[in-house]
């Protein structure tokens, strides 16, 4: 649900609106960063630029361009590219621009650690390879739909309704 | 919307929510998504279902973070005054840039009227020298002409001396017998009174017969003060006397300015 009143209330600078913003984004904002970046503490760090930034540009968010959720989702994304793209990043990293969602259960160290990857095994079972590809290209590293066609093979009009498919399952399985 | 349900299984939604639509496209769902609430509800289905996706890609529940935050938050300046802070500033910026634009524009509309006034002047001199200049060619066409009149073989130079009315004055009379012309140079003769007129009279002496040949008429007006009248008479002397305003039938004898008398070849 997209909280209006809440939005509007933090464009005003209200910190408790923020709070609540912060409450209800936060975990799949994170998602988003640590999926990209694969590094608990930069996606930390990152995650905190992110919501910094959100509480700053809140006002320039208009609602004619789109969902709270998609403006909260660009940031991160271009802030998780950016980092990737840094010094800091290159200099503790192994490449990973490659992987996708997936990679982060599959990796070792995750598995270890990381409770809530089961859950992302439970989504990640479920779909089938097309649709972990569609979601990764479209949703976590936010290409457009004529990129992830181009980057796919396949029709614009193909690419869409496969998506739909895939999120329809997702769907069912939230239910 | 004819068909709903045919929007909703085009996955424009779904792409609506990553943001991987282009800008025309995204306005669109915008405003269509204002219409139907059905298809609102379908947007914020797929929203929950992506936002538990990446969720559960979360490595745990950041929420601990939000502590940090909120300090940070607090130690920046207050966001709402800094915004309308610069919103003033660029409004002060922006009246002063009007202003000075307005001054300019007034500065440019005075240096051009200034301009054009000049330029009125500057064609009212031309406009004029081209007069002058062409008052000039005519002037120097008729003394050229006078002078080849004066030259002319055939002319005949009689000295008019001043009489008892006005023993100052003094005239000449260039006579061409074979044009019939005179030229009177009244260079020597003072304008008339107002409302009186110089008239030229050919003279026979024997009796005395005295015949207008002319007057000088807009004595003021001619610089040179040469006058051309016709004379075909076998002129003995000339003589001329002041009149009323366009001339005597017979000269007013009191009032004879000049006389002189044709050499007897």
């Amino acid at each position: 649900m997209q909280q209006d009143f809440l939005i509007n209330q933090l464009q005003e600078g209200n910190e408790k609106a923020f709070e609540k913003i912060y409450q209800l984004y936060s975990k799949s904002i994170f998602g988003v960063i640590f999926t990209i970046l694969k590094d608990e503490e930069l996606a930390e760090e990152v995650l905190q630029d992110v919501f910094l930034k959100v509480w700053e540009k809140a006002p320039t968010y208009e609602a004619s361009k789109g969902r709270f959720f998609t403006w909260i989702l660009n940031i991160a994304r271009n802030a998780s590219i950016d980092q990737l793209r840094s010094k800091t990043y290159k200099d503790r990293q192994k490449n990973v621009e490659d992987e996708t969602f997936v990679d982060v259960i599959e990796s070792p160290h995750q598995l270890t650690d990381s409770t809530e990857a089961i859950g992302l095994q439970k989504y990640i079972k479920l779909l089938e390879p097309l649709c972990r590809s569609i979601i990764d290209l479209l949703f976590f590293k936010g290409y457009t739909q004529q990129e992830s066609a181009k980057v796919l093979e396949m029709p614009l009009g193909t690419l869409k309704t496969r998506n739909r498919m895939c999120i329809k399952k997702l769907r069912a399985s939230i239910r | 919307m004819e068909n709903i349900q045919e929007y909703l299984e085009s996955g424009i939604l779904e792409l609506y929510v990553y943001g991987a639509l282009p800008e025309a496209e995204r306005e669109e769902v915008t405003r269509v998504l204002r219409e139907y609430p059905e298809l609102r509800q379908e947007v914020e289905q797929i929203e929950e279902a992506l936002q538990e996706l990446s969720g559960a890609a979360a490595p745990y529940d950041p929420q601990d973070v939000l502590i940090s935050l909120k300090k940070k938050i607090r130690q920046r300046p207050e966001r709402t005054p800094e915004f309308s802070k610069k919103k003033n500033i660029s409004a002060i910026l922006g009246w002063a840039a009007s202003i000075i634009l307005l001054i300019g524009l007034f500065m440019m509309y005075d240096a051009n009227t200034e301009l054009n006034e000049r330029l009125t002047e500057m064609e009212q001199e031309q406009a004029d020298l081209e007069t002058q200049i062409v008052e000039a060619r005519e002037d120097s066409e008729k003394t050229e002409q006078l002078l080849r009149a004066l030259r002319s073989r055939n002319i005949e130079k009689i000295p008019l001396q001043g009489q008892d009315f006005a023993p100052e004055a003094y005239a000449t009379a260039y006579w061409n017998k074979a044009q019939n012309i005179t030229y009177i140079d009244a260079q020597d003769l003072p304008a008339p009174p107002p409302g009186m007129v110089y008239q030229v009279w050919s003279l026979k002496l024997d009796p005395l017969t005295p015949s207008s040949i002319g007057l000088l008429e807009d004595f003021e007006g001619n610089s040179k003060r040469i006058f051309i009248v016709d004379n075909s008479y076998d002129s003995e002397a000339f003589g001329i006397t002041l009149e009323p305003a366009g001339g005597s039938e017979t000269p007013t004898l009191e009032k004879l300015m000049v006389l002189g008398t044709v050499t007897i070849t």
